[in-house]
């Protein structure tokens, strides 16, 4: 499913709002995020799962294909945890045990 | 810096002043995206959305592991796990870049 799919599965079941309206939803729902994430802040959807930004310390890395050494700089990285109801969902077979 | 967490009630807030709906509407068009999103991911359908990012159900064979507070071995079933790789936009925008 792409967020154009997305935003056309959400707009057959609400016809009384305009598309332009359920795609500013879409976007808005995304950028939120996207800022939360970008100041360094955590996002927590119960029932979906979480958003977070984890510190990757900078490190000497290498190009796998010359052996030569590379620093790579100290970055951000996204992280997502499924929430609990959706991973139980996926796994309706599991029962408790994860 | 204080850290603080986005959540629903924020979305709805957010969905509210831009597009105009209730509070109550925008939280419940929230709760219907993120449904959308779930029912996809349950008939293991890939979610992509563009400029943030792709959410994919692996399938995990059964292993064995470890208690690691008993070190007494146990057979891992199973299992479907979600995993999210965040778009290149997203990745420089976490990183202070104004990239896009």
């Amino acid at each position: 499913m792409t967020r154009s799919e997305l935003i056309q599965r959400i707009a057959d079941d609400n016809p009384h709002l305009l598309l332009r309206d359920v795609e500013t939803l879409v976007a808005t729902i995304f950028d939120e995020i996207t800022q939360a994430l970008s100041s360094g802040n955590r996002v927590e959807l119960r029932g979906f799962g979480a958003f977070s930004v984890k510190m990757r310390e900078a490190r000497v890395a290498r190009n796998p294909r010359t052996g030569e050494a590379v620093d790579v700089e100290e970055k951000r990285v996204p992280l997502f945890k499924a929430g609990k109801q959706l991973r139980h969902r996926l796994n309706p077979d599991l029962g408790d045990k994860d | 810096m204080t850290e603080q967490t986005l959540t629903r009630a924020d979305l709805a807030e957010a969905v509210c002043n831009k597009i105009g709906l209730s509070r109550q509407e925008s939280a419940d068009l929230i709760e219907q995206v993120l449904e959308e999103i779930c029912e996809a991911l349950i008939e293991e359908e890939s979610v992509k959305i563009s400029s943030f990012g792709s959410l994919t159900v692996r399938a995990k064979a059964e292993r064995v592991g470890r208690n690691p507070k008993t070190g007494v071995e146990a057979a891992i079933s199973p299992r479907k796990v979600l995993s999210f790789k965040a778009s290149q936009l997203l990745k420089d925008k976490i990183n202070g870049a104004d990239a896009g």
